[in-house]
Protein backbone atom coordinates (compact mmCIF):
# COMPACT_ATOMS: atom_id res chain seq x y z
CA UNK A 1 0.00 0.00 0.00
CA UNK A 2 2.95 1.97 0.90
CA UNK A 3 3.73 1.83 -2.74
CA UNK A 4 1.01 2.90 -4.22
CA UNK A 5 0.73 6.13 -2.34
CA UNK A 6 4.53 6.59 -3.33
CA UNK A 7 3.03 5.89 -7.15
CA UNK A 8 0.47 8.46 -6.89
CA UNK A 9 2.70 11.32 -4.95
CA UNK A 10 5.66 10.98 -6.12
CA UNK A 11 4.86 12.26 -9.71
CA UNK A 12 2.55 15.66 -8.34
CA UNK A 13 5.91 17.16 -6.93
CA UNK A 14 9.48 14.70 -6.88
CA UNK A 15 9.40 13.55 -9.42
CA UNK A 16 6.59 16.15 -11.87
CA UNK A 17 6.59 14.92 -15.32
CA UNK A 18 6.11 18.51 -15.97
CA UNK A 19 8.96 20.33 -14.03
CA UNK A 20 11.08 17.84 -13.80
CA UNK A 21 11.18 15.66 -16.66
CA UNK A 22 10.02 18.72 -18.84
CA UNK A 23 7.36 16.62 -20.87
CA UNK A 24 3.89 17.60 -22.18
CA UNK A 25 4.51 20.95 -22.56
CA UNK A 26 3.21 21.62 -25.80
CA UNK A 27 -0.49 21.38 -24.41
CA UNK A 28 0.67 23.40 -20.86
CA UNK A 29 1.45 26.44 -23.52
CA UNK A 30 -1.77 25.72 -25.75
CA UNK A 31 -4.47 25.15 -23.59
CA UNK A 32 -3.92 26.87 -20.36
CA UNK A 33 -5.52 30.15 -21.39
CA UNK A 34 -8.59 29.60 -19.51
CA UNK A 35 -8.89 27.27 -16.70
CA UNK A 36 -12.24 25.77 -17.80
CA UNK A 37 -10.65 24.00 -20.70
CA UNK A 38 -7.28 23.00 -19.12
CA UNK A 39 -9.70 20.95 -16.36
CA UNK A 40 -11.28 19.55 -19.11
CA UNK A 41 -8.02 18.81 -21.00
CA UNK A 42 -6.48 16.99 -17.35
CA UNK A 43 -9.73 14.97 -17.19
CA UNK A 44 -9.13 13.39 -20.81
CA UNK A 45 -5.52 13.06 -20.10
CA UNK A 46 -6.19 11.36 -16.52
CA UNK A 47 -8.60 8.73 -18.59
CA UNK A 48 -6.26 7.93 -21.22
CA UNK A 49 -3.29 7.67 -18.94
CA UNK A 50 -5.59 5.62 -16.75
CA UNK A 51 -7.03 3.39 -19.02
CA UNK A 52 -4.67 3.28 -21.17
CA UNK A 53 -1.77 2.20 -19.14
CA UNK A 54 -4.55 -0.96 -17.55
CA UNK A 55 -4.46 -2.05 -21.26
CA UNK A 56 -0.96 -1.97 -22.19
CA UNK A 57 -0.77 -3.51 -18.87
CA UNK A 58 -2.86 -6.40 -19.89
CA UNK A 59 -1.22 -7.61 -23.20
CA UNK A 60 2.23 -6.66 -21.81
CA UNK A 61 2.80 -10.48 -22.26
CA UNK A 62 1.54 -11.22 -25.66
CA UNK A 63 3.00 -8.13 -27.63
CA UNK A 64 5.61 -8.64 -30.07
CA UNK A 65 8.29 -6.55 -29.10
CA UNK A 66 9.27 -4.97 -32.75
CA UNK A 67 5.90 -3.45 -33.15
CA UNK A 68 5.26 -2.59 -29.19
CA UNK A 69 5.67 1.17 -29.90
CA UNK A 70 3.08 1.26 -32.77
CA UNK A 71 0.60 -1.22 -30.49
CA UNK A 72 1.04 1.52 -27.91
CA UNK A 73 0.52 4.29 -29.98
CA UNK A 74 -2.76 2.48 -31.30
CA UNK A 75 -3.97 1.94 -28.00
CA UNK A 76 -3.47 5.52 -27.21
CA UNK A 77 -4.91 6.75 -30.75
CA UNK A 78 -7.90 4.68 -29.87
CA UNK A 79 -8.81 6.23 -26.87
CA UNK A 80 -8.12 9.51 -27.34
CA UNK A 81 -10.36 9.39 -30.09
CA UNK A 82 -13.27 7.65 -28.10
CA UNK A 83 -12.49 10.48 -25.80
CA UNK A 84 -13.06 13.08 -28.74
CA UNK A 85 -16.40 11.63 -30.15
CA UNK A 86 -17.47 11.85 -26.46
CA UNK A 87 -16.62 15.65 -25.94
CA UNK A 88 -18.16 16.06 -29.24
CA UNK A 89 -21.81 14.06 -28.46
CA UNK A 90 -22.22 15.50 -24.86
CA UNK A 91 -20.44 18.79 -24.54
CA UNK A 92 -19.96 20.58 -27.83
CA UNK A 93 -18.64 23.94 -26.80
CA UNK A 94 -15.74 22.66 -24.92
CA UNK A 95 -15.15 20.32 -27.61
CA UNK A 96 -15.13 23.49 -30.05
CA UNK A 97 -12.87 25.56 -27.87
CA UNK A 98 -10.57 22.35 -27.23
CA UNK A 99 -10.36 22.00 -31.29
CA UNK A 100 -7.33 19.97 -32.27
CA UNK A 101 -5.60 19.65 -28.94
CA UNK A 102 -7.49 16.60 -27.61
CA UNK A 103 -6.10 14.64 -30.86
CA UNK A 104 -2.92 16.02 -30.01
CA UNK A 105 -3.30 13.98 -26.47
CA UNK A 106 -1.76 11.55 -28.25
CA UNK A 107 1.84 13.51 -28.80
CA UNK A 108 1.71 14.23 -25.33
CA UNK A 109 5.06 12.55 -24.23
CA UNK A 110 3.73 11.52 -20.60
CA UNK A 111 1.03 9.21 -22.20
CA UNK A 112 3.28 7.06 -24.30
CA UNK A 113 6.32 7.46 -21.98
CA UNK A 114 4.54 5.91 -18.80
CA UNK A 115 3.23 3.01 -21.08
CA UNK A 116 6.26 2.08 -22.31
CA UNK A 117 8.29 3.00 -18.60
CA UNK A 118 6.00 1.28 -16.68
CA UNK A 119 2.49 -0.52 -18.00
CA UNK A 120 4.88 -2.90 -20.07
CA UNK A 121 6.59 -3.90 -17.26
CA UNK A 122 4.15 -4.19 -14.08
CA UNK A 123 0.66 -4.99 -13.38
CA UNK A 124 -2.40 -3.83 -14.28
CA UNK A 125 -3.80 -2.37 -10.99
CA UNK A 126 -0.01 -1.06 -10.02
CA UNK A 127 0.05 0.29 -13.76
CA UNK A 128 -3.48 2.09 -13.52
CA UNK A 129 -2.22 3.89 -10.01
CA UNK A 130 1.40 5.06 -12.08
CA UNK A 131 -0.87 6.57 -14.96
CA UNK A 132 -3.38 8.22 -12.37
CA UNK A 133 -0.37 9.85 -10.44
CA UNK A 134 1.58 11.17 -13.39
CA UNK A 135 -1.39 12.41 -15.12
CA UNK A 136 -2.34 14.19 -11.61
CA UNK A 137 1.31 15.37 -11.50
CA UNK A 138 0.73 17.22 -14.85
CA UNK A 139 -2.73 17.98 -13.92
CA UNK A 140 -1.42 20.38 -11.06
CA UNK A 141 1.22 22.37 -13.12
CA UNK A 142 -2.02 22.83 -16.27
CA UNK A 143 -4.52 24.04 -13.44
CA UNK A 144 -2.25 26.24 -11.48
CA UNK A 145 -1.08 27.87 -14.65
CA UNK A 146 -4.27 27.90 -16.35
CA UNK A 147 -5.43 29.89 -12.89
CA UNK A 148 -2.62 32.28 -12.90
CA UNK A 149 -3.12 32.91 -16.94
CA UNK A 150 -7.01 33.68 -17.18
CA UNK A 151 -6.90 35.42 -13.49
CA UNK A 152 -4.48 38.00 -14.62
CA UNK A 153 -4.96 37.70 -18.45
CA UNK A 154 -8.31 38.85 -18.73
CA UNK A 155 -9.65 39.14 -15.37
CA UNK A 156 -11.86 35.77 -14.93
CA UNK A 157 -11.68 32.36 -13.84
CA UNK A 158 -13.61 29.42 -15.40
CA UNK A 159 -15.25 32.54 -17.40
CA UNK A 160 -16.64 34.53 -14.26
CA UNK A 161 -15.41 37.73 -13.40
CA UNK A 162 -13.01 38.34 -10.48
CA UNK A 163 -10.56 41.37 -11.56
CA UNK A 164 -13.06 43.97 -12.82
CA UNK A 165 -11.19 45.33 -16.02
CA UNK A 166 -10.52 48.44 -16.92
CA UNK A 167 -12.24 47.89 -20.35
CA UNK A 168 -15.54 46.96 -18.36
CA UNK A 169 -15.38 49.73 -16.35
CA UNK A 170 -13.53 48.19 -13.41
CA UNK A 171 -9.93 48.62 -12.50
CA UNK A 172 -7.61 45.89 -13.29
CA UNK A 173 -5.51 46.30 -16.55
CA UNK A 174 -5.36 42.95 -18.22
CA UNK A 175 -2.25 41.51 -19.08
CA UNK A 176 -2.54 40.84 -22.42
CA UNK A 177 0.66 38.85 -22.37
CA UNK A 178 -0.45 36.30 -20.16
CA UNK A 179 -3.05 35.42 -23.13
CA UNK A 180 -0.13 34.85 -25.55
CA UNK A 181 1.07 30.87 -25.32
CA UNK A 182 4.95 32.08 -24.60
CA UNK A 183 3.58 32.73 -21.23
CA UNK A 184 3.48 29.69 -20.12
CA UNK A 185 7.15 29.42 -20.86
CA UNK A 186 7.91 31.74 -18.28
CA UNK A 187 5.32 30.83 -15.99
CA UNK A 188 6.26 27.06 -16.14
CA UNK A 189 9.93 28.34 -15.60
CA UNK A 190 9.41 30.26 -12.88
CA UNK A 191 7.36 26.96 -11.08
CA UNK A 192 10.58 25.03 -12.06
CA UNK A 193 12.66 27.68 -10.18
CA UNK A 194 10.30 27.77 -7.21
CA UNK A 195 9.94 24.18 -6.43
CA UNK A 196 13.82 23.67 -7.03
CA UNK A 197 14.86 26.47 -4.56
CA UNK A 198 12.67 24.61 -2.26
CA UNK A 199 13.87 20.89 -2.86
CA UNK A 200 17.08 21.60 -3.67
CA UNK A 201 18.28 17.87 -4.19
CA UNK A 202 15.92 18.54 -7.52
CA UNK A 203 18.92 20.79 -8.73
CA UNK A 204 21.31 18.76 -11.31
CA UNK A 205 24.96 19.22 -11.30
CA UNK A 206 26.70 21.27 -13.63
CA UNK A 207 27.57 19.46 -16.60
CA UNK A 208 30.68 22.32 -16.77
CA UNK A 209 32.83 23.90 -14.44
CA UNK A 210 32.65 27.59 -14.95
CA UNK A 211 36.33 29.10 -14.98
CA UNK A 212 36.04 32.81 -13.28
CA UNK A 213 36.69 35.92 -15.17
CA UNK A 214 39.77 36.90 -14.34
CA UNK A 215 42.39 35.05 -15.65
CA UNK A 216 42.24 33.37 -19.17
CA UNK A 217 40.88 30.03 -19.20
CA UNK A 218 43.96 27.39 -18.97
CA UNK A 219 42.81 24.78 -21.33
CA UNK A 220 45.48 22.57 -20.34
CA UNK A 221 43.52 22.34 -16.88
CA UNK A 222 40.12 22.18 -18.24
CA UNK A 223 37.64 20.56 -16.10
CA UNK A 224 35.12 18.60 -18.01
CA UNK A 225 33.05 16.57 -16.13
CA UNK A 226 31.22 14.89 -18.98
CA UNK B 1 15.44 -20.30 -28.14
CA UNK B 2 13.63 -17.51 -29.99
CA UNK B 3 10.48 -16.38 -27.85
CA UNK B 4 6.75 -17.10 -29.39
CA UNK B 5 6.08 -13.74 -29.37
CA UNK B 6 9.22 -12.89 -31.46
CA UNK B 7 8.03 -14.67 -34.93
CA UNK B 8 7.78 -12.78 -37.83
CA UNK B 9 4.08 -14.41 -38.06
CA UNK B 10 2.98 -13.83 -34.67
CA UNK B 11 3.98 -9.91 -35.21
CA UNK B 12 1.36 -10.27 -38.45
CA UNK B 13 -1.06 -12.10 -36.85
CA UNK B 14 -1.11 -9.73 -33.80
CA UNK B 15 -1.13 -6.49 -36.00
CA UNK B 16 -4.18 -8.01 -38.01
CA UNK B 17 -5.94 -9.06 -34.71
CA UNK B 18 -5.26 -5.46 -33.44
CA UNK B 19 -6.24 -3.48 -36.54
CA UNK B 20 -9.54 -5.47 -36.52
CA UNK B 21 -10.21 -5.16 -32.62
CA UNK B 22 -9.26 -1.54 -32.35
CA UNK B 23 -11.49 -0.82 -36.02
CA UNK B 24 -14.38 -2.13 -34.87
CA UNK B 25 -14.51 -0.72 -31.45
CA UNK B 26 -14.06 2.78 -32.75
CA UNK B 27 -16.89 2.22 -35.48
CA UNK B 28 -18.93 1.21 -33.36
CA UNK B 29 -18.38 3.98 -31.04
CA UNK B 30 -18.65 6.88 -33.53
CA UNK B 31 -22.00 5.22 -35.32
CA UNK B 32 -23.40 4.92 -31.91
CA UNK B 33 -22.70 8.86 -30.86
CA UNK B 34 -22.94 10.25 -34.69
CA UNK B 35 -26.96 10.85 -34.48
CA UNK B 36 -25.75 12.69 -31.52
CA UNK B 37 -22.87 14.70 -32.58
CA UNK B 38 -25.04 15.85 -35.67
CA UNK B 39 -27.91 16.95 -33.73
CA UNK B 40 -25.38 18.91 -31.70
CA UNK B 41 -23.99 20.31 -35.14
CA UNK B 42 -28.14 20.97 -36.13
CA UNK B 43 -28.82 22.72 -32.71
CA UNK B 44 -25.51 24.81 -33.05
CA UNK B 45 -26.17 26.45 -36.52
CA UNK B 46 -30.16 27.65 -35.63
CA UNK B 47 -28.93 28.58 -32.47
CA UNK B 48 -26.94 31.01 -34.35
CA UNK B 49 -29.26 31.75 -37.22
CA UNK B 50 -31.62 32.67 -34.18
CA UNK B 51 -28.80 34.64 -32.16
CA UNK B 52 -28.21 37.13 -35.72
CA UNK B 53 -32.16 37.88 -35.70
CA UNK B 54 -32.12 38.80 -32.31
CA UNK B 55 -33.59 35.77 -30.85
CA UNK B 56 -31.55 34.93 -27.70
CA UNK B 57 -31.81 35.01 -23.85
CA UNK B 58 -28.52 37.60 -23.31
CA UNK B 59 -28.57 39.40 -20.35
CA UNK B 60 -26.43 42.40 -20.04
CA UNK B 61 -23.42 41.54 -21.44
CA UNK B 62 -23.76 37.45 -21.74
CA UNK B 63 -24.23 35.57 -25.20
CA UNK B 64 -26.72 33.17 -24.51
CA UNK B 65 -28.42 31.18 -27.21
CA UNK B 66 -32.02 29.92 -27.47
CA UNK B 67 -31.95 26.78 -25.13
CA UNK B 68 -30.92 23.63 -26.75
CA UNK B 69 -34.82 21.90 -26.40
CA UNK B 70 -36.87 24.83 -27.51
CA UNK B 71 -34.68 25.75 -31.34
CA UNK B 72 -36.08 23.57 -33.45
CA UNK B 73 -39.18 24.75 -32.17
CA UNK B 74 -38.13 28.27 -32.58
CA UNK B 75 -36.44 28.26 -35.84
CA UNK B 76 -39.53 26.72 -37.45
CA UNK B 77 -41.65 29.63 -35.59
CA UNK B 78 -39.36 32.54 -37.01
CA UNK B 79 -37.54 31.37 -40.00
CA UNK B 80 -40.37 31.93 -42.55
CA UNK B 81 -38.52 30.63 -45.38
CA UNK B 82 -34.61 29.55 -46.44
CA UNK B 83 -33.58 30.11 -50.39
CA UNK B 84 -30.41 28.55 -51.94
CA UNK B 85 -29.27 31.67 -54.58
CA UNK B 86 -27.56 30.15 -57.20
CA UNK B 87 -26.16 32.22 -59.32
CA UNK B 88 -29.24 34.67 -60.75
CA UNK B 89 -31.74 31.93 -60.07
CA UNK B 90 -33.31 31.71 -56.38
CA UNK B 91 -35.17 28.89 -55.50
CA UNK B 92 -36.54 28.09 -52.10
CA UNK B 93 -34.90 24.91 -49.93
CA UNK B 94 -36.22 23.69 -46.41
CA UNK B 95 -32.77 22.57 -45.83
CA UNK B 96 -30.89 25.50 -46.94
CA UNK B 97 -29.54 25.72 -43.23
CA UNK B 98 -27.40 22.68 -43.59
CA UNK B 99 -25.29 23.99 -46.38
CA UNK B 100 -21.77 23.77 -45.90
CA UNK B 101 -20.32 27.48 -46.68
CA UNK B 102 -16.96 25.91 -46.42
CA UNK B 103 -17.09 23.03 -49.10
CA UNK B 104 -19.16 26.12 -51.18
CA UNK B 105 -16.18 27.93 -50.75
CA UNK B 106 -14.15 25.26 -51.86
CA UNK B 107 -16.55 24.66 -55.28
CA UNK B 108 -15.55 27.88 -56.20
CA UNK B 109 -11.35 26.97 -56.59
CA UNK B 110 -12.76 24.28 -58.86
CA UNK B 111 -14.30 26.36 -60.96
CA UNK B 112 -17.86 25.47 -59.89
CA UNK B 113 -20.85 27.67 -59.23
CA UNK B 114 -21.49 28.38 -55.18
CA UNK B 115 -24.60 28.16 -53.65
CA UNK B 116 -25.49 30.88 -51.65
CA UNK B 117 -28.15 29.82 -48.43
CA UNK B 118 -30.30 32.87 -47.38
CA UNK B 119 -32.71 32.62 -44.75
CA UNK B 120 -36.12 35.06 -44.33
CA UNK B 121 -37.36 35.46 -40.89
CA UNK B 122 -40.29 37.51 -39.68
CA UNK B 123 -39.96 39.09 -35.61
CA UNK B 124 -42.38 41.83 -34.77
CA UNK B 125 -43.95 42.21 -38.65
CA UNK B 126 -40.01 42.86 -39.21
CA UNK B 127 -38.21 40.93 -42.02
CA UNK B 128 -34.39 39.89 -41.34
CA UNK B 129 -32.04 38.65 -44.22
CA UNK B 130 -29.61 36.00 -42.48
CA UNK B 131 -26.72 34.97 -44.68
CA UNK B 132 -23.63 32.69 -43.18
CA UNK B 133 -20.34 33.77 -43.93
CA UNK B 134 -16.80 32.43 -43.51
CA UNK B 135 -13.35 34.09 -43.96
CA UNK B 136 -9.55 33.57 -42.51
CA UNK B 137 -8.25 34.88 -39.14
CA UNK B 138 -4.85 34.56 -37.58
CA UNK B 139 -4.93 30.71 -37.02
CA UNK B 140 -7.51 29.33 -38.23
CA UNK B 141 -11.40 29.56 -39.88
CA UNK B 142 -13.57 32.69 -38.99
CA UNK B 143 -16.97 32.57 -40.06
CA UNK B 144 -20.50 34.46 -39.47
CA UNK B 145 -24.02 34.85 -39.11
CA UNK B 146 -25.07 38.36 -40.32
CA UNK B 147 -28.84 39.50 -39.99
CA UNK B 148 -29.49 42.32 -42.57
CA UNK B 149 -32.31 44.44 -44.01
CA UNK B 150 -33.68 44.55 -47.35
CA UNK B 151 -31.39 47.93 -47.91
CA UNK B 152 -28.30 46.01 -46.35
CA UNK B 153 -28.67 47.51 -42.88
CA UNK B 154 -26.92 44.72 -40.25
CA UNK B 155 -29.78 44.15 -37.63
CA UNK B 156 -27.31 41.38 -35.85
CA UNK B 157 -24.76 39.57 -35.89
CA UNK B 158 -23.00 36.58 -34.72
CA UNK B 159 -19.44 35.46 -35.16
CA UNK B 160 -17.38 32.62 -34.21
CA UNK B 161 -13.94 30.90 -34.34
CA UNK B 162 -11.83 28.21 -34.86
CA UNK B 163 -8.68 28.71 -33.10
CA UNK B 164 -7.96 32.86 -32.67
CA UNK B 165 -5.98 33.87 -29.83
CA UNK B 166 -7.91 33.87 -26.14
CA UNK B 167 -8.25 37.41 -24.82
CA UNK B 168 -7.74 38.87 -28.32
CA UNK B 169 -8.69 37.53 -31.47
CA UNK B 170 -10.86 35.52 -30.29
CA UNK B 171 -13.11 38.50 -28.35
CA UNK B 172 -14.80 38.45 -32.09
CA UNK B 173 -17.37 36.36 -30.39
CA UNK B 174 -18.12 38.85 -26.97
CA UNK B 175 -20.91 41.47 -27.33
CA UNK B 176 -18.64 44.43 -27.27
CA UNK B 177 -17.85 43.41 -30.64
CA UNK B 178 -20.55 42.07 -32.23
CA UNK B 179 -22.87 45.00 -31.06
CA UNK B 180 -20.89 47.05 -32.72
CA UNK B 181 -22.24 45.72 -35.93
CA UNK B 182 -25.81 46.19 -35.15
CA UNK B 183 -26.92 49.10 -37.12
CA UNK B 184 -24.18 49.94 -39.46
CA UNK B 185 -24.39 50.06 -43.50
CA UNK B 186 -22.96 47.61 -45.32
CA UNK B 187 -23.60 50.47 -48.41
CA UNK B 188 -22.42 53.72 -49.13
CA UNK B 189 -24.34 56.78 -49.45
CA UNK B 190 -24.92 55.96 -53.19
CA UNK B 191 -26.06 52.68 -52.41
CA UNK B 192 -22.56 50.93 -53.67
CA UNK B 193 -21.38 47.99 -51.45
CA UNK B 194 -18.56 48.80 -49.61
CA UNK B 195 -19.10 45.91 -46.39
CA UNK B 196 -17.84 47.39 -42.58
CA UNK B 197 -14.57 47.75 -41.94
CA UNK B 198 -12.34 47.18 -38.76
CA UNK B 199 -11.04 50.26 -38.22
CA UNK B 200 -8.06 51.73 -35.27
CA UNK B 201 -8.53 54.85 -36.99
CA UNK B 202 -12.17 55.94 -36.44
CA UNK B 203 -12.25 58.19 -33.90
CA UNK B 204 -15.47 56.39 -32.88
CA UNK B 205 -15.18 53.89 -30.16
CA UNK B 206 -18.68 53.74 -29.05
CA UNK B 207 -19.86 53.36 -32.46
CA UNK B 208 -22.30 55.69 -32.45
CA UNK B 209 -21.85 57.25 -36.28
CA UNK B 210 -23.52 53.94 -38.18
CA UNK B 211 -22.93 55.07 -41.97
CA UNK B 212 -19.44 55.40 -41.97
CA UNK B 213 -18.83 51.66 -42.76
CA UNK B 214 -16.82 51.03 -40.12
CA UNK B 215 -16.51 49.53 -36.58
CA UNK B 216 -14.13 49.51 -33.71
CA UNK B 217 -11.20 47.46 -34.08
CA UNK B 218 -9.92 44.91 -30.92
CA UNK B 219 -6.92 46.18 -29.88
CA UNK B 220 -4.18 43.48 -30.33
CA UNK B 221 -5.91 41.46 -32.73
CA UNK B 222 -5.71 43.37 -35.96
CA UNK B 223 -5.08 40.08 -38.16
CA UNK B 224 -8.60 38.70 -36.84
CA UNK B 225 -9.68 41.97 -37.14
CA UNK B 226 -8.82 42.07 -41.15
CA UNK B 227 -9.86 39.13 -41.31
CA UNK B 228 -13.42 39.64 -40.24
CA UNK B 229 -13.46 42.63 -42.75
CA UNK B 230 -12.45 40.71 -45.54
CA UNK B 231 -14.96 38.21 -44.75
CA UNK B 232 -17.89 40.55 -45.18
CA UNK B 233 -16.59 42.39 -47.73
CA UNK B 234 -15.82 39.15 -50.11
CA UNK B 235 -19.02 37.05 -48.94
CA UNK B 236 -21.62 39.41 -48.21
CA UNK B 237 -20.73 40.87 -52.12
CA UNK B 238 -22.06 37.68 -53.59
CA UNK B 239 -25.65 38.39 -52.07
CA UNK B 240 -25.89 42.07 -53.32
CA UNK B 241 -27.73 41.13 -56.70
CA UNK B 242 -30.65 39.30 -54.68
CA UNK B 243 -30.96 42.51 -52.55
CA UNK B 244 -30.64 44.92 -55.68
CA UNK B 245 -33.59 42.60 -57.28
CA UNK B 246 -35.36 42.16 -54.20
CA UNK B 247 -36.41 46.38 -54.82
CA UNK B 248 -37.49 46.13 -58.23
Amino acid sequence: MAKDSKLILDPLADNNPITIQVLGICSALAITAQLKASIVMTISVLFVMGIGNVVMSLIRNIIPSKIRIIVQLTVVAALVIIVDQVLKAFSYQLSKELGAFIGLIITNCIVMGRAEAFAMKEKPFISFIDGLGNGLGYSIILIAVAIVRELFGAGTLMGYEILPLVSNGGWYPANNLLLLPPSSFILIGLMIWGIRAYKTDQIEPNEYKLSSHDTAPDLTKRELNV
Amino acid sequence: MEKRTDKNIYTIAFAIGMVVVVGSLLAFVASSLKPKITENKRIEKQQNILYAMGIHENTESSVAFVADDKVGEEFSKYITSQFVVNGSSVSEDTEAYLIDVRKEQAKIKNGGQRRLPLFVGEKDSETFYIVPIRGKGLWDAVWAYIAMDQDMVILGAYFDHKGETAGLGANIKERFFMDDFIGEHLLDSSGNFVGVDISKSNNDPLNSDKIDNQVDAIAGATITGDGVAAMIRNDLKLYVPYFKNLKN
